[in-house]
């Protein structure tokens, strides 16, 4: 580590000669020792994956949940440090409530997105805070219907709003990821932490950008992908966290909910039986 | 009956005169908006009022709080003043942080917002009304205590209390621009004939895909002209 010994490391945003902030790339060392997150952007809807390595036998199983709900329509999968993932959380909830409070309408993934991305580069730059130690992905639905004013009452002509233009439908499925230094960009498929490399290789294979995956597909490959990314640390034993968001016609009628537990179950069942057959295909191929 | 909240007098349409400080301009009004089959039409008389004393004969109450964004201010000529400044200084806002224009539902919140909080300080009742591509024309009222209601049409003001039978008598969905124009110019010409406190000309914006577009019709000849002309 070049960094070590030249002092550029010891406060946070201080810059190195040559235009590096230290701090915030220890942050990242932070998040890629963390559990793998992956968040896939499907054609109706977003999933949220998280492997949870399980740190003590005395855990309760399926307790102490990390996918944390924002708004109603949203949700945040994170990588890194625990508490300061909750604290993102905690911000982002509050972000959401301010923006009911004054739009009264839910505030689009796009604006989350940004207003975390401020708040997380605002502690790149004083001495007095450390920045984040977490890679968050934010998931949301934005609601492609027109949404009433919260509290509102009436409605308007019997026959619809006059002067409509068709075509200029908006809403959809949204992911981001926001890193320790505030960057964030918009992903078809998002993989996080330590088995990330692997993750973002599978995702890329799905073709997400061509929008022919279902959220029931997305599903199953989510727990495919992070049982294959947790081939490297196989030792280690870790439980399968997931939610997700349709639309308002899909499974969770535009809401962020954990994936049904026979879902789950299915897709790891689906997950285990993929890397088994991998590993049967070596086998095959040592006999040749 | 309690002094302290809302200006309504004891029917609960009629405002209360003696709320409003002396010599406080007050915008004893007709105003409405109306949906039509391309989008929303707003419309105002132009009197304001100090009492008995026409402090303004020409008044424009159709204020612009966004770029096909609109509002007709009734009340305090001072409150619906700096409340619509406010508005529009929000919406100013959210178009260049949010890289998109605001919709008319989010004008209608932050208007609400504001009427409503402070009630018991503003004398104002607004209608709001805008267009545009993905909800097409739409129209809110906000009466006296800061509520909330989508409308086909609105009216408002003092005005307003002679016409609600000529409006019912009148009102159909999905008109075309000219009938709607035709159907506020109407209203108001027997709003201004009835209420001693709206007078002098007629004022109209039409909101559509096209954008803003402002009518004017003087009482010299008859409501007739001169007609459009560019917001």
């Amino acid at each position: 580590m070049t960094s070590i010994g030249t002092g550029y490391d010891l406060s946070n945003s201080v810059f190195s000669p040559d235009g590096r902030n230290f701090q915030v790339e220890y942050a990242v060392k932070a998040v890629e020792n963390g559990g793998t997150a992956i968040g896939i952007r499907c054609k109706d809807g977003v999933v949220l994956a998280l492997e949870k390595l399980v740190v003590s036998k005395l855990l309760k199983h399926g307790a102490n949940k990390r996918i944390a709900t924002v708004d109603r329509n949203a949700g945040i999968v994170s990588s890194g440090l625990t508490p300061d993932g909750r604290h993102f959380v905690s911000r982002a909830r509050d972000e959401a409530a301010q923006w009911r409070k004054l739009y009264k309408a839910p505030i689009p993934t796009s604006s989350l997105a940004n207003r975390m991305g401020s708040y997380v580069q605002a502690y790149t730059l004083y001495s007095s805070v450390r920045p984040f130690g977490v890679t968050a992905i934010i998931g949301g639905w934005d609601a492609e219907d027109e949404l009433p004013v919260d509290g509102m009452v009436g409605s308007g002509p019997s026959v619809g709003s006059g002067g409509k233009q068709e075509g200029s439908k908006k809403g959809g499925p949204s992911l981001y990821m926001i890193e320790p230094s505030g960057l964030y960009w918009g992903y078809y498929g998002a993989a996080t932490g330590k088995g990330r490399q692997s993750a973002k290789s599978e995702l890329e294979k799905l073709d997400l950008a061509a929008g022919n995956l279902t959220l029931e597909e997305g599903v199953k490959e989510a727990a495919r992908i992070l049982y294959f990314a947790h081939e490297d640390s196989k030792d280690k034993e870790f439980e399968l966290e997931m939610t997700w968001i349709s639309s308002k016609d899909g499974p969770t009628k535009g809401r962020h909910e954990e994936v049904p537990k026979e879902l789950r179950e299915e897709a790891e069942r689906l997950a285990k039986k993929a890397l088994e057959g991998d590993e049967d295909d070596e086998d095959t191929k040592m006999e040749e | 009956m309690q002094p302290t909240t809302g200006m309504l007098g004891e029917d609960g349409i009629h405002v209360d005169m003696d709320h409003l400080k002396k010599g406080e301009v007050n915008l004893g009004t007709s105003i409405m908006a109306i949906n039509f089959k391309d989008g929303v039409i707003l419309g105002a008389d132009s009197r304001t009022t100090t009492g008995a004393y026409i402090a303004n004969r020409v008044t424009d109450k159709l204020t612009q709080v966004h770029d096909t964004i609109w509002c007709c201010r009734s009340g305090s000529a001072a409150d619906t003043q700096a409340v619509a400044d406010i508005v529009h200084y929000y919406l100013g806002m959210y178009g260049i942080t949010n890289d998109e224009p605001p919709t008319t539902q989010t004008a209608a919140a932050i208007f609400q917002d504001l009427c409503y909080d402070n009630k018991d300080q503003l004398s104002a009742g607004i209608i709001i009304a805008g267009y545009d591509h993905r909800h097409g024309g739409q129209v809110y009222s906000i009466p006296l205590g800061g509520s909330l209601h989508k409308q086909p049409y609105a009216i408002g003001g003092s005005g307003s209390t002679y016409i609600y039978g000529y409006c019912d008598a009148n009102w159909r969905e999905g008109m075309t621009e000219q009938e709607g124009i035709n159907f506020v110019k109407g209203a108001l010409q027997e709003a201004i004939k009835w209420d001693g406190s709206s007078g002098g000309v007629i004022r109209m914006v039409v909101l559509t895909a096209k954008g803003a577009i402002r009518h004017l019709y003087l009482p010299d000849n008859g409501y007739t002209g001169p007609g459009t002309y560019q917001a």
